[in-house]
């Protein structure tokens, strides 16, 4: 196996080694398209491969020029299937594989067949390989905390292989580092959800409603939180609906006068659920209303549209749509 | 006001990224009007010279898409179509030729010639071919074989594999279920449990996610709602949940995100904007009876005005500086001649009644960022002011931007309104037009 990162860039048609292969060339035709003028190296050692990948050589030799391949384009989804193959024919040692894959991850934390590759490592390593990846991913997540394949690649790894205990404490950190962090609040929610450990959604529910708020009224422009509480109740509106804490939390942010938008849409959202107001809400909002709103018709939905209309004007479109569905629902 | 140190990552690059893009929005609103109207235009020449350079040509740098190549004829392609341009018989036939040889002996097509065949580069292959159009080129399509790769890769989980051993995911699904439709070789062997698939990626915010559990994305939400157009079974997916959740990925700049609280990107303008076409032609088709949309409530029968020119004219043009209106010899499909005279200005703001046609989303806001932020008036769109282009954001952005034009109309053929392109009426004083007081 091969220890080095790559042979140097030396011409693969000076080498003994490959004395015996005689260089596929691409079949562009005499015109082709979209024609890359590739540098030589990069030339020859798709020749090279090209030849092998058709004479189907699973050999050590083959195993290294497709390292070769990967380090010029790492998008080539062929070679890297070529190296499972010669990989699963050599019986390879996959540690060593992870290894190779560590060194080059930080330059290709956006590239779907590292990924894709890892999975299929680890998938054959098993359990063993879990800690090794969970902590990789951290480190990525360090770097990157949006990172979409790093992400994807965590929960196949606790799906597959376990590892939950310490999941929702990482959520919690990466929250308290990141409260806008929208892939933590994600994974907070697949967490509490699938993990065993936790006795599902609906046990988790109260302490989570809590956590919710909290982070809403710390920040209530931040669009996680409302979303996350809307996703807590997950075809169970009805206790949406009935959770005082929910309607208070509204109340709480429309009263402060700032950073309402979506302190307004949650209450709306639930006065169209059925959600029967307090003539406090009412008040609350009517005391949002400035000079150039027009007085506030008796409906409280329609109100709230009206004035979304105005402070959410980006969006007024919707707010005018979602209004004109509450008069045709109106019965 | 925090401090810029006690800020977090997501918002101190967000805030970066306002700065860039407000400024030059203030910039382009204290300049003259024909140097704003300059601004607005959009740069057909220099883009088809940027886009027909790369179908001849690609430096050394591009040897990271070397498994990506009908990926770019198709970028290329889409957009020049979208240009309303034609691409000249030589290169056309070159292109079907190519094209062939990244066709698979057992069907599909590969990133080039000589590689293993996947389902994204078959759906930029096809829809290359297509978009040329033409017996040579749809006759080069070997619709047999390529059924079989399609039923090759399809999963147990009703997803599919991008090739042999790749990896599933919502991507996956509609590359391969939408290149299907368009060659009618789609069955019910490969529908099957599709929509179960993309189903578990709905996720608790409403858009779609990439795999069962993932974050919502507006590259897998375009994809998985396609898809489940495509099948016949969109009203399964929670239509109203999805619809909220994309109204609000559009921000401040005008432009969309991919992902809430991330930044916003050129790209997005398609991936985002597009499912706004999607949901309003669901609407449209509808309009029949009143159906819901995902939650009991009719939708299709209130306030019938249909938005006229004369409705329009009849608002007072207050607060449109930036209009809707004339016909601009650069933009869309018509080439009169603008005349200031003819311009309507609408304020966005006073649009009652007219949600049936009125897109969801704010088409100004969307027109103004690609144009102003996106595009390079030398040649070429991309994802924000920072980056550099390429032939990706110039087919998404420009793609978009066709949707903004476009979304006021009923009937999909036809040229856009007058009124749906975004022109320069007026002395323009500086506004911000969308900065929210709330935030």
């Amino acid at each position: 196996m091969d220890s080095r990162e790559d042979d140097g860039g030396e011409p693969l048609s000076r080498m003994a080694e490959w004395r015996d292969v005689t260089p596929l060339p691409q079949d562009d035709g005499p015109n082709p398209v979209v024609p890359i003028a590739y540098k030589e190296e990069f030339r020859e050692t798709m020749d090279y491969f090209r030849a092998i990948y058709k004479a189907d050589e699973r050999s050590p030799r083959a195993l290294r020029l497709t390292r070769r391949a990967i380090h010029l384009n790492p998008g080539n989804y062929t070679v890297w299937h070529f190296r499972r193959l010669v990989l699963e024919a050599l019986n390879a040692d996959l540690d060593e594989e992870l290894d190779f894959l560590q060194r080059i991850a930080n330059s290709n934390s956006k590239n779907y067949q590292l990924w894709h590759h890892r999975r299929w490592v680890v998938e054959r390593l098993g359990a063993n390989a879990r800690a090794k990846e969970l902590n990789l991913i951290k480190k990525i997540l360090s770097i990157d905390a949006k990172n979409y394949h790093a992400w994807s690649h965590r929960q196949w790894v606790l799906q597959a292989l376990g590892g939950w205990e310490d999941e929702l404490d990482y959520c919690q950190q990466l929250l308290e580092e990141d409260i806008f962090n929208n892939s933590a609040w994600n994974q907070r929610y697949f967490v509490v959800t699938r993990s065993p450990y936790l006795g599902g959604l609906k046990a988790m529910r109260a302490s989570e409603v809590r956590y919710t708020v909290e982070a809403i009224l710390a920040n209530p422009n931040n669009e996680c939180p409302w979303r996350y509480l809307q996703g807590l109740y997950k075809d169970d509106i009805k206790a949406l609906v009935n959770d005082p804490e929910i309607s208070s939390v509204c109340l709480k942010v429309i009263n402060t006068k700032n950073n309402y938008v979506f302190a307004l849409k949650m209450l709306l959202d639930l006065l169209c659920h059925g959600f029967q107001p307090c003539h406090e809400f009412r008040d609350s909002v009517v005391a949002l209303r400035t000079s150039d709103t027009d007085p506030l018709g008796p409906d409280l939905s329609m109100a709230i549209c009206d004035i979304l209309e105005h402070v959410d004007s980006l969006r007024a479109s919707y707010w005018i749509w979602r209004k004109n569905k509450l008069s045709v629902a109106a019965v | 006001m925090e401090s810029f140190r006690s800020l977090t990552v997501t918002q101190r690059d967000q805030i970066l990224v306002e700065q860039q893009v407000f400024d030059i929005f203030k910039t382009f609103y204290n300049l003259p009007p024909s140097s704003q109207s300059f601004m607005l235009e959009l740069q057909r020449e220099n883009h088809v010279e940027y886009l027909t350079k790369g179908l001849t040509g690609l430096s050394p740098s591009f040897c990271v898409l070397d498994a990506n190549r009908p990926w770019i004829c198709y970028w290329i392609l889409h957009s020049i179509a979208l240009l309303d341009e034609f691409v000249d018989p030589e290169l056309e036939n070159n292109t079907i030729d190519f094209l062939s040889r990244c066709q698979g002996p057992n069907g599909g097509y590969a990133g080039g010639p000589g590689q293993m065949p996947h389902l994204a580069t078959t759906y930029a292959a096809v829809n290359s071919l297509v978009t040329l159009g033409g017996d040579k080129a749809l006759s080069s399509i070997n619709r047999e074989k390529l059924y079989m790769f399609l039923r090759q890769m399809k999963d147990a989980s009703g997803g599919f594999r991008m090739h042999d051993g790749g990896e599933i995911d919502v991507r996956a699904c509609y590359t391969a279920i939408s290149v299907a439709s368009l060659l009618n070789i789609l069955d019910d062997e490969l529908v099957q449990n599709v929509g179960n698939y993309i189903l578990s990626c709905q996720t608790y915010e409403g858009g779609i996610s990439g795999e069962p559990g993932s974050e919502a994305h507006g590259g897998y939400t375009f994809c998985g709602l396609a898809t489940m157009i495509l099948i016949n079974e969109v009203d399964r997916l929670d239509l109203s949940s999805l619809t909220d959740w994309v109204v609000f990925r559009q921000g401040v700049e005008g432009g969309f995100q991919g992902r809430t609280n991330k930044l916003v990107d050129g790209c997005y303008s398609f991936w985002q904007g597009g499912i706004f076409a999607l949901l309003k032609r669901l609407n449209s088709t509808k309009e029949v009876k009143p159906i819901p949309l995902g939650d009991g409530e009719g939708s299709g029968e209130e306030s019938p005005q249909t938005t006229t020119s004369s409705d329009a004219a009849g608002e007072e043009g207050l607060n449109g500086d930036l209009s809707l209106g004339g016909s601009h010899s650069e933009i869309g499909d018509q080439h009169n001649t603008s005349s200031q005279d003819n311009v309507i200005d609408i304020d966005h703001n006073h649009s009652k009644g007219h949600a049936n046609v009125e897109p969801l989303f704010n088409s100004l806001a969307l027109q103004q960022y690609i144009l102003l932020c996106s595009q390079e008036l030398n040649g070429g769109l991309r994802d924000k002011p920072g980056k550099s282009r390429d032939h990706y954001h110039t087919c998404y952005c420009l793609s978009g931007l066709s949707v903004c034009q476009r979304s006021w109309l009923e009937d999909e053929d036809s040229p856009p309104l007058p009124r749906a392109v975004l022109v320069v009426s007026r002395s323009l004083g500086f506004r911000d037009l969308w900065v929210q007081n709330v935030r």
